[in-house]
């Protein structure tokens, strides 16, 4: 039986155009997967055969890159790292204790944050502060006609503007990562502490060490490399791939936001089954 | 067609045989068609347009930023555009300045000037020093080689534009609409400086530099370029010297003499 509100929506016109607009979206969805794969393959290709090419040039671009997207996010992650423990193990306290169940905090910890939480909200918060700036820039950049003036100069502009920002963003998701982490778990002992927990340090990092195996760290760093490259891989993308005038940057900063999100989600969700695989 | 001066070359620094060119925006719509256009070195061409005629996009294709959509374009005998490694020392043989500078902005005038030196010969901001300096000096930019583009004034970014495309010691130079929006003492120091390095500059050891001028004004190189032509009705008009530009018939010339 239909309930009312079906009946009047049933009953309501198609829309003309409802095939165009659907083929539309699927058409640019396509457009974008496929301008995307090119672009990575050309931004890897020049990664690899430019590596040293111009260092005294592109290598100060590299690590004021590792800085913006590492260094300089790190009091911030140490502020996220003292809440994400106190939030896991606040939160898990309460019912691992109801359940007799308190001495798999420490897995809970590896689960949350190792595996799932750490890496993903590194890739999110670089993604905010890092990746929009990206797209801003080099939006304005390509609005300005700053990469035809670096093409006119013989500077290839995915060597100059590109390549620092994806190994940046890589190593820097990566590093970040591996903060968030240690921070939370040392953060989620003090809150246990601080919450009366009869459990001692050298069981709780006991419980940490039983839980992890060499996938984890394997899948760890693989993972957090991917998210920062296809952060920046996306980011300049959108902010350099195609001719843009200056009114059209903040859609493409924010397309460039929701389709990484997507990306890291998807491969976060790639990583589950080839850690369920293995 | 225009002789040479004191050519050091064989075969013409550019030659376009029936030119199609593109719009930069939209690459598939011609807004020049048919240009037969010889430069040899040591030419010094002045362009005239109107607005909307199409000046840019000529100056991005002759630069070789955009492929011709017809027609053969040779830069010193090369096919051009050059886009692959191996033939881009041919493609630095020519220098390109903006219109409004497109300098990097978040680069101070001293790292803007020294960035195609550095990159194309892997040096330190101190190694390129030595050569970076007289640039400056002679642009008269040394006060403001350690601010921003964004602190100076337009004209003096349009002259930073120039001491960048300087800075390869190029053979053809490529300088897009130099005088729009300059005060009439800047606008008189960019025809000195242009026609010095026409004549040959100290910077480049006195030797010759050949020069592609645009403009949407003519009056101003009345006396100071040998040869012009307009852009007008999607083609490009040779005209020659100074009188044949204002003997010239084109609606276009008259305008851009304010007649």
């Amino acid at each position: 039986m239909e309930s009312p509100r079906v009946r009047f929506l049933l009953r309501m016109p198609m829309p003309h155009h409802l095939t165009h607009s659907l083929g539309r979206k699927i058409f640019r969805f396509l457009l974008t997967i496929q301008g995307l794969g090119a672009f990575a393959l050309i931004s890897v290709a020049i990664a690899l055969t430019k590596f040293r090419k111009s260092r005294h040039v592109i290598w100060p671009l590299i690590t004021h890159e590792i800085s913006r997207a590492g260094l300089k996010l790190l009091p911030m992650f140490l502020f996220l790292a003292a809440a994400l423990g106190l939030v896991i193990i606040g939160q898990a306290v309460s019912w691992l204790t109801r359940v007799g169940a308190i001495n798999f905090l420490g897995t809970i910890m590896v689960l949350v944050v190792v595996r799932e939480l750490g890496p993903l909200l590194a890739a999110f918060l670089v993604l905010a502060r890092v990746g929009t700036a990206n797209v801003v820039e080099l939006g304005t950049a390509r609005a300005m006609g700053e990469v035809e003036a670096l093409e006119a100069l013989g500077i290839d502009p995915v060597h100059y503007l590109v390549m620092p920002r994806l190994l940046g963003m890589a190593l820097g998701v990566f590093a970040l990562t591996v903060y968030l982490i240690l921070g939370s778990l040392v953060s989620g002992y003090l809150w246990a502490f601080l919450q009366d927990v009869p459990l001692r340090p050298s069981d709780y990092f006991r419980q940490l060490a039983n839980a992890l195996n060499w996938l984890d760290f394997a899948l760890l760093g693989l993972k957090t490399l991917c998210f920062g490259f296809v952060i920046a891989l996306v980011t300049c993308y959108h902010g350099l791939a195609q001719p843009l005038r200056l009114e059209e940057v903040s859609y493409a900063t924010v397309r460039a936001v929701a389709q990484s999100v997507i990306t890291c989600v998807l491969l976060d969700a790639l990583f589950i089954l080839i850690y369920l695989a293995t | 067609m225009m002789e040479a001066k004191g050519s050091a070359h064989a075969t013409p620094i550019i030659q376009m045989e029936d030119v199609a060119i593109g719009a930069m925006r939209d690459p598939e719509t011609v807004v020049l068609g048919e240009i037969h256009w010889n430069v040899n070195a040591g030419d010094y061409w002045v362009i005239g347009g109107l607005q909307g005629s199409g000046k840019s996009d000529f100056v991005l294709a002759t630069a070789g930023l955009m492929a011709p959509l017809r027609g053969r374009y040779l830069f010193l005998g090369e096919e051009m555009p050059i886009f692959d490694e191996a033939r881009l020392p041919i493609r630095l043989r020519l220098g390109l300045v903006f219109e409004t500078g497109q300098l990097f902005n978040h680069l101070t005038v001293r790292q803007n000037v020294a960035l195609p030196l550095r990159y194309h010969r892997n040096l330190t901001m101190e190694q390129a020093q030595s050569e970076v300096q007289p640039v400056l000096e002679a642009l008269e930019l040394a006060p403001w080689a350690d601010s921003t583009p964004g602190a100076l004034g337009r004209n003096w970014q349009k002259r930073v534009g120039l001491a960048r495309a300087l800075m390869l010691k190029p053979e053809l130079l490529i300088v897009d609409n130099p005088l729009i929006g300059l005060d009439l003492r800047h606008t008189n120091w960019w025809l000195g400086f242009l026609e010095e390095l026409s004549r040959g500059h100290n910077i480049f050891e006195k030797r010759s530099l050949t020069l592609v001028v645009t403009t949407a004004d003519l009056r101003p190189w009345q006396g100071r370029a040998p040869q012009f032509a307009i852009l007008q009705d999607k083609r490009m008009h040779i005209l020659g010297s100074w009188s044949q530009v204002e003997g010239a018939g084109q609606q276009a010339a008259r305008e851009l003499l304010a007649l």
